[in-house]
């Protein structure tokens, strides 16, 4: 089965933190990623710029429509995400558990609908 | 139809009827790994058991009942698989290889009881997956373990049985989306797994020991379907202590089941419960069985402790004979193991037995003061009990009726009504 995790964690938080400690959390998430990769069970996975440079789209009444955001007031955002591929969900949880963010944020972890 | 076969007849639909009760668990987790599709596997069974009420009277009981459920169940299945296959409109991700997995299958593995005890396992900890809420949890275990009808759990949680089957819809189809294996955890997890499915009892016989509201004080169903997962964990997953603690406690607080309720539904304390009306024999088992969990050597259960905490009492030969020293030592265990305001409430009251009733206060107002649990009446019931040892006649009255002001169970209000009632015929001790 695919899964999709999603990484939220506090932009707030992370924005304090000092310059190696930022360099810590990026070898943590490359050798992550390496081992999911030798693991046979990375899908593909990305880093998100911060929710400020969000923008959404709705169509109403036929009309494009761009605003600015969401800025819903959470503690925590979307900030990366991996997709993979898992026995189970038991396997998916083991690995979302190994993602540096899931110490400090959450890790949502989501089946993938397969399209037949 | 001769009287003769019409007598057989009956017979035969009765052994139907009474094989499917004892083997509808077996025959469903057996099922579920062979076609690896919760609704599925649960239709099949259903249909096997048509087949069984069918043809046992005709053509009589097979040798091995079990084995014959899950072999028509399957076929079934089968034969279901491959129309949907066809149209692939309801299960759209099951594929020929299902098919080809349950096809090949041999059946002696189905007759071997080994075999099945693993089923029923691995049901359980699907079941009690920690990915599902608990709500969800005990209502899977008590309908695909137990094999409780959908209307019976849906009475035993007081909600509608439209909102159950909903419920249990969501859950299986939690399970088949998101994936929740149908295995028996790695040992790494299995542990906390384990922890996992015993809560899931613990709240089924909680529930059953001491409803949150209502009429009743006591639902045996639910007490007794308890206790039978019990027993079925511990004979799939022998000598863990918490799973025996857990089987040991249920077995010594059910067993004072008769003595905890008079004939009219009004609650008997422990300290005036008549001790003939315990169960002798199943304290003899939960007796043991804590002996032998306080053996096993590892981390102390919180549920062996409350089990050996229900063991002394029992053991007592009166209540004025309780060991109230080593019951306070225990709760000391209790507190550190798995703090809680129910346990320093219970430790206060054992304390009031050895140190007397002032230093009980004391912790009880200690407790109330942290707050959180304002309403507890329970709490307000063991303040006044203990101010009413110590004579304090006026505010053991205010903290009796601040009780009886949040207790929500009827048989729990009348004893406080009753103990309100007794301060009129006391005479003044201050």
């Amino acid at each position: 089965m695919q899964y999709l995790l999603l990484i939220y964690v506090s932009e707030s938080d992370e924005s304090k933190m000092d310059k190696s400690t930022l360099e810590a959390v990026h070898a943590e998430y490359g050798t992550f990623t390496q081992g999911i990769i030798q693991g046979g069970q990375f899908k593909g996975g990305e880093r998100l710029r911060p929710v400020a440079t969000a923008s959404t789209v709705r169509i109403r009444n036929g009309k494009t429509v761009i605003t600015d955001g969401p800025f819903a007031e959470t503690r925590e955002q979307l900030g990366g995400f991996y997709m993979i591929e898992a026995k189970n969900l038991d396997e998916a949880t083991a690995i979302a558990a190994r993602i540096p963010g899931a110490r400090h944020g959450s890790i949502e972890v989501r089946p993938i609908w397969p399209m037949s | 139809m001769t009287q003769h076969a019409e007598a057989q007849t009956a017979v035969a639909t009765a052994t139907a009827e009474a094989v499917f009760r004892q083997e509808a668990g077996r025959v469903l987790a057996t099922l579920i790994r062979l076609i690896g599709d919760f609704e599925l596997a649960e239709e099949a069974r259903q249909e096997a058991f048509t087949a069984a009420l069918e043809q046992w009277p005709i053509k009589g009981i097979p040798e091995n009942p079990r084995a014959w459920l899950v072999d028509v169940g399957r076929n079934k299945a089968i034969d279901f698989i491959r129309r949907q296959a066809l149209f692939r409109s309801k299960y759209p991700d099951l594929e020929m290889s299902a098919v080809e997995q349950a096809a090949a299958a041999p059946n002696e593995d189905e007759a071997d009881d080994a075999a099945f005890g693993d089923d029923r396992l691995r049901l359980i900890f699907t079941c009690c997956h920690p990915a599902l809420n608990i709500e969800a949890q005990v209502a899977l275990t008590l309908r695909a373990i137990c094999g409780l009808s959908t209307e019976a759990v849906a009475r035993a949680f007081l909600v509608g049985e439209e909102t159950m089957a909903q419920r249990l819809v969501r859950a299986k189809k939690k399970i088949r989306d998101a994936g929740i294996p149908y295995e028996t955890p790695p040992p790494h997890l299995l542990d906390e797994r384990i922890a996992g499915a015993l809560a899931a009892v613990y709240l089924v016989f909680s529930e059953g020991y001491a409803v949150t509201s209502g009429e009743n004080l006591i639902r045996e169903d639910l007490c007794s379907e308890a206790i039978r997962l019990g027993r079925l964990l511990d004979a799939l997953l022998p000598n863990r202590a918490a799973i025996q603690g857990l089987l040991a406690l249920m077995l010594l607080h059910d067993a004072r089941r008769k003595a905890r309720v008079t004939a009219s539904g009004d609650i008997v304390l422990l300290e005036d419960q008549d001790h003939t009306l315990w169960n002798w024999p199943q304290i003899e088992e939960g007796l043991a069985l804590v002996e032998r969990a306080l053996r096993i050597k590892g981390k102390v259960s919180p549920y062996t402790v409350q089990a050996a905490i229900a063991a002394l009492h029992a053991r007592a030969p009166r209540e004025s004979a309780t060991d109230w020293p080593q019951i306070v030592g225990l709760y000391e265990v209790l507190l550190h193991i798995q703090p809680s305001p129910v346990v320093e409430l219970n430790h206060a009251v054992a304390v009031s037995m050895v140190d007397g009733p002032a230093r009980a206060l004391n912790l009880l107002d200690s407790l109330a003061a942290r707050g959180g649990i304002d309403d507890y009446h329970l709490l307000s019931a063991a303040r006044a009990k203990l101010l009413q040892r110590l004579g304090r006649k006026e505010e053991a009255l205010a903290a009796y009726r601040a009780a009886l002001k949040s207790a929500r169970l009827e048989p729990e209000r009348r004893l406080l009504t009753r103990r309100i009632a007794e301060f009129d015929k006391q005479p003044a001790r201050d």
